[in-house]
């Protein structure tokens, strides 16, 4: 990628409106790059934007849906608030999915939507949507700017508020009058939330305590959420299991928290995760959940997600201890500094290995499996191949669906931050826009794509986007001409009804065309023997490709535990 | 069983709006609710009443409410010695004989007759969420026409007797 140049001028603008003050509000918040869509509400913003030459660069999506995702793909892989910028009315409904998928799934964003002016707020103007009633019950915060000199305060709270305690999606809404109103005079950004103090420390008590739980358990396991990866503790959790040895479970977002191939990673837990990971949350004496929801999908039934054990649960969000789960021990607490506070204090005696080697025999013992085939290629084992082939290092991208789970299971993630996935939400038409995110994010990395044929139609029109900035992302459709997972279910559960949930014959386009209709490298690959080189040409490549891999249409996710049932219920653990 | 919380929230624009809808999305039932503006300025202070199934719904109430970035202080004090009145206004249909009946009835609730017209009475009273349904429900077999229910509003005695 080539470094952003502004061609239009290298001095720096005085601050003449609001929408300059906005400007330079995202360069004050150290923004290097921001995913916006023009749109009248927004003109002025965007007129400051080229004129004021800021040091942060502006992506154009093809869809407001796909500005968000992006942002959301970017906050993932960076650690760093995402930054939106939409225009009044449809602009900001598009968005809503979005800000929805980034607030169940904790990603810190700035959303900023344009509005009509002031004066016909609440007349039904042109491109006129309520804001703040649409997103105060999926943001964690929102703003209406109803003075311009409240710009740098609010812009300064909303980059708080997003990035600290449990992140979250802000949004701020900005009138068209308030952009282009004059700036007269300085306007201090300082401000003062008396009513949002999150606790980041944990409590010296209670830290204790855990200590306690550790010399006291003969089985422990440890599950590692996003929490870990927000904060950014993959060291600190590394240097607690090598003092504290004991099995390892992780959730979806909390894939690479540790190595995928640390000894102690059993893998993920939950609905479609590994039977080892359940069995030993379900025998365990003791839980110590550092940074994860305690999710519906990874606890199954509650009474018997973890009968036995003595919960610990470290969270920064207060509301999550004991909401789903009861705990014994609650730390409010980022994941970093528990674990900081943990290895600060005395080491304790503590042998677990008796319960360690049983957990990693039934592991051994069961193992996610697959079949090959002669024709056609198992997804499985292609996500499998991806993973050596990028050394198991790549940021992997999912959308949403059966071939999300096969990517949980089979691409063994040894990088922290760069599994990225809907999992709250489950959005599809996720995966292509958040790979555009991740792949600005963190350009010099490897960015893999899996998705299936029915959520790379949601958001397709990012081709454009992939193709104007030249971002080389590798695509993999695993196109099974099938909604899998809903195809899954009607065939389990609904009588083989395959209601609506079919794209075969005929009624998919050509995915090779289209991507060369986008002007993007493009492939079919519908056997097996091919896929090493095949591979080989796709990774060599400098640039975008779109591979599409043909599956079977009737593979399915297993093993997996029914609906409504505990995870000690799991079928197909073993090849059926 | 009946809750009692109070919340003292920033009065920024909207925020009655996040709270109730808060509660809803979250399936809380709210009975009652007050607001109003404490001697601080640009400070509110609210009162709800809501019916919760277990001491858990109590705590996680609490909890989502604390994470509003305007609310700075949250307190379940339905266990705690509180002083807490409701005001009631109460149109009952009246007639030749049967008003002066409801005026000696009413008369230990301490009420005021705030309205008298040829049909009806306008009983105002104040008092705890019993006294309030106890009065309504003395003057229902002459007939309600209306009734008009503050809510509760309520904080902890600083003195207590016990």
């Amino acid at each position: 990628m080539e470094p952003y140049k502004n061609e239009h001028s290298n001095q720096t603008k005085t601050i003449r409106t609001g929408a300059d003050l906005l400007i330079q509000s995202l360069m004050d918040n150290d923004v290097d790059v921001i995913f916006g869509y023009p749109g009248g509400a927004v003109l002025p913003i965007f007129d400051s934007l080229y004129e004021m030459n800021p040091s942060f660069k502006n992506y154009l999506c093809r869809h407001e849906q796909g500005l968000i995702h992006a942002a959301e793909g970017y906050a993932r892989v960076t650690g760093k608030t995402g930054v939106v910028l939409a225009t009044s009315g449809p602009g900001i409904t598009n968005l809503l999915t979005g800000i929805a998928d980034a607030m169940l799934d904790s990603l810190p964003l700035v959303v900023i939507a344009g509005q009509v002016s002031s004066a016909v707020i609440g007349t039904d103007a042109f491109q006129e949507a309520d804001v703040i009633g649409l997103t105060t019950p999926i943001s964690k915060h929102n703003y209406q700017i109803k003075n311009v000199a409240d710009i740098p305060r609010i812009m300064n709270e909303a980059f708080h508020i997003a990035s600290s305690g449990r992140k979250g999606p802000v949004v701020i809404d900005i009138p068209k009058n308030i952009s282009e109103a004059l700036v007269e005079g300085d306007y201090s950004g300082d401000f003062h939330l008396a009513g949002y103090q999150p606790t980041t420390q944990p409590n010296a008590g209670q830290i204790e305590r855990v200590l306690e739980a550790l010399t006291q358990a003969e089985k422990p396991v440890l599950l590692a959420g996003a929490g870990v990866h927000f904060a950014k503790a993959n060291e600190e959790l590394l240097t607690f299991l090598d003092r504290y040895p004991m099995p390892v479970v992780n959730t979806l977002q909390g894939i690479g928290a540790l190595p995928g191939s640390h000894r102690l990673s059993l893998g993920m837990g939950g609905m479609h995760g590994s039977y080892a990971s359940n069995q030993a949350i379900i025998n365990a004496d003791l839980l110590i959940n550092i940074g994860s929801r305690f999710d519906d999908r990874l606890t199954g039934k509650l009474s018997e997600f973890s009968p036995h054990s003595k919960v610990v649960h470290i969270d920064i969000d207060p509301a999550e201890i004991g909401k789903n789960i009861k705990v014994d021990i609650p730390v409010v607490s980022d994941a970093k500094l528990a674990l900081e506070a943990l290895l600060e204090a005395d080491a304790v005696q503590v042998d677990y290995s008796d319960w360690i080697d049983h957990c990693l025999a039934k592991k051994e013992d069961n193992p996610f499996w697959y079949y090959n085939y002669d024709q056609l290629i198992s997804p499985q084992w292609f996500i499998e191949k991806v993973s050596q082939k990028t050394n198991h290092q790549a940021i992997v991208i999912t959308d949403v669906g059966q071939h999300q789970m096969w990517a949980a299971q089979f691409y063994c993630q040894d990088k922290p931050l760069s599994f990225v996935s809907s999992g709250g939400l489950g959005t599809m038409g996720f995966g292509l826009p958040a790979a555009i995110g991740a792949q600005i994010g963190r350009p010099d990395d490897t960015v893999a794509l899996f998705v299936g044929d029915g959520g790379y139609q949601m958001t397709i029109q990012e081709l454009a986007t992939i193709k104007q900035y030249n971002l080389p992302v590798k695509i993999f459709i695993l196109n099974n001409e099938t909604l899998g997972m809903v195809r899954q279910w009607q065939e389990l559960l609904y009588d083989e009804h395959y209601s609506e949930s079919l794209f075969n014959d005929g009624k998919n386009p050509d995915f090779v065309k289209i991507a060369d209709g986008y002007g993007i490298k493009g492939m079919q690959i519908s056997q097996e023997s091919i896929v090493d080189e095949a591979l080989e040409e796709v990774f060599a490549y400098d640039g975008p490709v779109v591979v599409e891999v043909m599956i079977p249409m009737k593979e399915k996710v297993f093993p997996m535990v029914p609906a409504g049932k505990g995870n000690g219920e799991m079928t197909g653990v073993k090849p059926i | 069983m009946r809750h009692i919380i109070t919340a003292t929230v920033e009065d920024a624009s909207g925020v009655l709006n996040r709270i109730t809808g808060l509660l809803a999305r979250r399936s809380f039932n709210i009975e009652s609710i007050t607001v109003g503006k404490t001697t601080k300025e640009g400070i509110s202070k609210m009162t709800f009443v809501v019916d919760l199934d277990s001491a858990n719904s109590a705590e996680q109430l609490i909890k989502q409410l604390n994470k509003q970035i305007h609310v700075l202080k949250v307190n379940d004090i339905t266990h705690q010695d509180i002083v807490a009145r409701e005001l009631a206004l109460i149109k009952v249909k009246t007639s030749k004989t049967s008003r002066a009946e409801i005026q000696s009835l009413i008369e230990p609730f301490r009420t005021r007759i705030l309205d008298v017209a040829r049909n009806s009475i306008t009983i105002e009273v104040t008092g705890g969420l019993s006294k309030v349904d106890a009065l309504i429900n003395l003057v229902k077999p002459f007939g309600i026409i209306e009734v008009s229910r503050t809510g509760l509003t309520a904080f902890v005695r600083d003195t207590s007797s016990k």
